[in-house]
């Protein structure tokens, strides 16, 4: 007997090593990988499926993808798997749309300050964030000045040139600042004691959510010409950054009324008692604890407004999958549908996996629960 | 000036005269759309008419569920366009949630492996707009698919073509209605045998296999049925004949494209709503459920389903009526569904945009707010009872 070796005196006996198998690469892959047979089976159809996944995704985008070429026969003489050549030719209207291509350095320039404006909504713990706060604030004129130009010896954009990420930038950017205080608004407007308020918001964000996006933007594109006076002609861009804007807010407002549903009724009768008025309670009590609340649903409505943009190509707008289907329509690259929806799909992958992404961390950061 | 201070002070006549400001703003404002409208309409010489929906449509629509020629009028036009809508909303709806329960279950799986697979499947598909997804899918069975002559071809009964898929089609004959009967019979057999055997459960404690005895009845029964009349039901194959195939069930690229699209996305936010439902269910009920004995299905049965289901149930009909509402995406591909009916070619035809809208966005708005309030009555009657 082992255990009889050494007498050991009560209490002395010295920790074993776990026993092997348990611990370790070995440990980890018996508990993650082969707990059970039902397990085993699983893990090895999953590797089969990766299999089939890396053998034939590999050929097609990397191994037998043609990057250079001038058409579609072109790439087919060289290899037989993706034609990346229609995204190459066409990588600046992509990102552009069709800009003058001398003035790009205006997309260029408010897009890295873009960054800098978000900086301090973003982070909140930046240095200077009073300073950088102003310039978020002046930064909505500065990128419209910048891009529409018109201004300053700037030459003057039509719209009609807007197109590729870009276009998609600026109306989820837009759309998304817009919306949020509309949003706030109208979910305070359906907590209102006020009758009449109450009434048309809920109408306002049932008749939002109830129809599709499509829909809103087939009426901002035919008949709002209808509603406004006579001879009024408003940019389409602009039409359709206002039906999205409606149209996420609505949503925004029902996440933040969960958000304000939830605060315990006690915050309410604290403030209350301490002779806050209406928007002093709503300002210090309510939106800060109903906006930390929310935060993941509003990203997810940000993301999935950000997602909507791509509907404004079936009211003719060019946004980067506007731009896929030109290029589609065009017979050099006729037929290569599924690398240029792969590589748009690409693009929106990154930026909503980011924004998910920010969520969480801005989630635990704001999070004040004991772990 | 201080009468009006203490007016103004009073909580109750200020919210009277704030609501009344409000009603004058919001009348002057709908009241200036109005005019807006109908100075619009004068001017160009127009009216508001609903008759247009009962000209001949003239045009063609490709898939229709009633019978449909381009002599009919443009009602029965929006109906086939509604039809089409429903049809793609309830396959996909279907599909979407079967899929999407494997997901949740893999996402909640202790494989490594197969969490890692299924996570990274749902972050890329809800990561990726929807009109991506179905012109990909659309794309891929238009361009990657072979032509009929060189059809892929399934057992000799159906043909994966890039014009679409053509399968056999079940031909009703001569003595079916018993087994029509038949089926309705043992559906409400079940119904009443599983209310019957909760009863003397409740009475007894006595329990039978009610799912089983369920199934065997409704899948022996109309199979009685079938037998004895002969089996009345012939299946019409897809056969090539010269440049397409005749015969068959045809599903067009664009309702596969869509359905299959609608569902692979939606089934991602489903899997998400699953597995947080689930996990949403505080451990202490599980670790309860096993130390009083029960078997893991048991406690998944009868424990953590029930609880979850609560959680589960209102989001996952949000993501129905989305997907619904993402039907109308339809028009990207060509799809005929109600968005790309009344308020496509209709509009177009007859010019009449505010009632081809107008009437679009009413029948989307029935819905969703019927679905919406079946919804809050289920929430209300499945409520916690606070004490």
């Amino acid at each position: 007997m082992v255990f009889n070796k050494n007498n050991y005196a009560p209490g002395t006996h010295p920790d074993l090593p776990p026993p092997p198998g348990t611990v370790g690469v070995v440990g980890w892959f018996k508990n993650n990988l082969f707990s059970s047979l039902s397990n085993s089976i699983l893990t090895l159809l999953s590797l089969y499926l990766l299999y089939l996944l890396i053998e034939g995704g590999l050929s097609w985008f990397v191994v037998d993808a043609v990057v250079d070429a001038n058409d579609k026969p072109g790439c087919r003489k060289i290899a037989d798997g993706a034609c990346w050549a229609v995204i190459v030719k066409r990588f600046d209207q992509f990102i552009y749309g069709f800009y003058p291509l001398a003035e790009r350095w205006r997309i260029d320039a408010s897009f890295c300050l873009l960054f800098v404006a978000a900086a301090p909504l973003l982070y909140p713990d930046i240095k200077f964030r009073k300073y950088m706060l102003i310039f978020s604030c002046l930064y909505p004129f500065i990128a419209f000045i910048l891009i529409k130009g018109g201004l300053f010896n700037l030459l003057m954009i039509e719209t009609n040139l807007f197109g590729g990420a870009m276009l998609t930038l600026i109306i989820g950017v837009t759309s998304i600042a817009c919306s949020l205080p509309l949003g706030i608004l109208l979910a305070l407007g359906r907590q209102s004691r006020l009758k009449l308020v109450k009434v048309i918001s809920v109408c306002f964000i049932e008749f939002m959510r109830g129809v599709p996006l499509i829909t809103l933007l087939f009426v901002a594109s035919t008949m709002l010409n209808y509603f406004l006076p006579p001879g009024t002609n408003f940019n389409l861009l602009i039409r359709v950054i206002i039906m999205m804007t409606f149209f996420s807010a609505a949503y925004i407002a029902e996440v933040i009324r969960g958000g304000i549903q939830a605060i315990p009724k006690g915050q309410y009768e604290a403030a209350d008692a301490i002779g806050l008025t209406y928007w002093q309670t709503t300002r210090f009590i309510t939106l800060p604890q109903a906006l930390k609340i929310s935060i993941p649903g509003i990203v997810n409505t940000f993301i999935g407004l950000y997602k909507d943009t791509t509907l404004v190509v079936i009211i003719g707008l060019l946004d980067p999958l506007g731009i896929g289907r030109a290029a589609l329509a065009d017979t050099k690259w006729n037929g290569l549908s599924t690398e240029t929806y792969l590589f748009v799909a690409v693009i929106f992958f990154v930026s909503c996996f980011a924004m998910s992404r920010y969520s969480l961390w801005l989630e635990k950061k704001l999070s004040t629960e004991h772990n | 000036m201080l009468n009006f201070l203490k007016i103004w002070r009073n909580e109750k006549s200020r919210e009277i005269i704030v609501q009344i400001i409000v009603l004058i703003i919001f009348g002057w404002f709908i009241s200036w759309l109005a005019g807006n409208v109908s100075g619009n309409f004068e001017r160009l010489g127009k009216d508001l008419s609903f008759e247009f929906l009962f000209i001949p449509a003239g045009y063609d629509i490709n898939q229709y569920l009633i019978s449909y020629n381009n002599r009919d009028s443009h009602l029965r036009a929006a109906i086939v366009g509604l039809l089409n809508t429903g049809l793609v909303a309830i396959c996909g709806i279907v599909i979407a949630t079967i899929f999407g329960l494997f997901l949740g279950v893999l996402r909640l799986s202790k494989n490594w492996l197969a969490n890692r697979i299924a996570y990274w499947y749902v972050e890329f598909t809800r990561n990726v707009p929807i009109l991506l997804h179905i012109l990909l899918w659309h794309g891929i069975i238009i361009n990657t698919l072979p032509h009929p002559k060189q059809a892929i071809d399934i057992f000799d009964v159906s043909y994966l073509t890039n014009r679409g898929f053509y399968i056999p089609k079940p031909v009703a004959e001569a003595g079916i209605e018993l087994f029509y009967l038949f089926t309705v019979l043992a559906i409400i057999f079940a119904i009443l045998f599983s209310k019957y055997s909760r009863k003397r459960q409740e009475k007894t404690g006595k329990q039978f296999p009610v799912f089983w005895i369920n199934l065997m009845v409704i899948i022996v029964f109309p199979c009685m049925a079938l037998l004895l009349n002969n089996f009345p039901i012939s299946f019409s194959i897809p056969e090539l004949k010269g440049f397409n195939f005749r015969g068959g069930l045809h599903l067009s690229p664009e309702l596969i494209a869509l359905t299959f699209a609608l569902a692979i996305y939606t089934a991602a936010f489903i899997a998400e709503i699953v597995r947080a439902g689930i996990l949403a269910i505080h451990k202490g009920q599980r670790e309860a459920a096993e130390s009083i004995g029960l078997k893991p299905d048991r406690v998944m049965n009868l424990v953590i389903l029930p609880q979850a289901r609560r959680v589960i149930i209102p989001p996952l009909t949000s993501q129905y009526l989305n997907l619904t509402k993402n039907s109308s995406l339809a028009i990207a591909i060509g799809y005929m569904d109600l968005v790309a009916t009344l308020g496509g070619i209709s509009l177009n035809q007859t010019g009449r945009e505010m009632e081809t809208m107008v009437l679009v966005l009413l029948i989307y708005l029935c819905i969703s707010l019927s679905i919406s309030s079946l919804m809050n009555w289920y929430n209300y009657s499945v409520k916690l009872v606070d004490r």
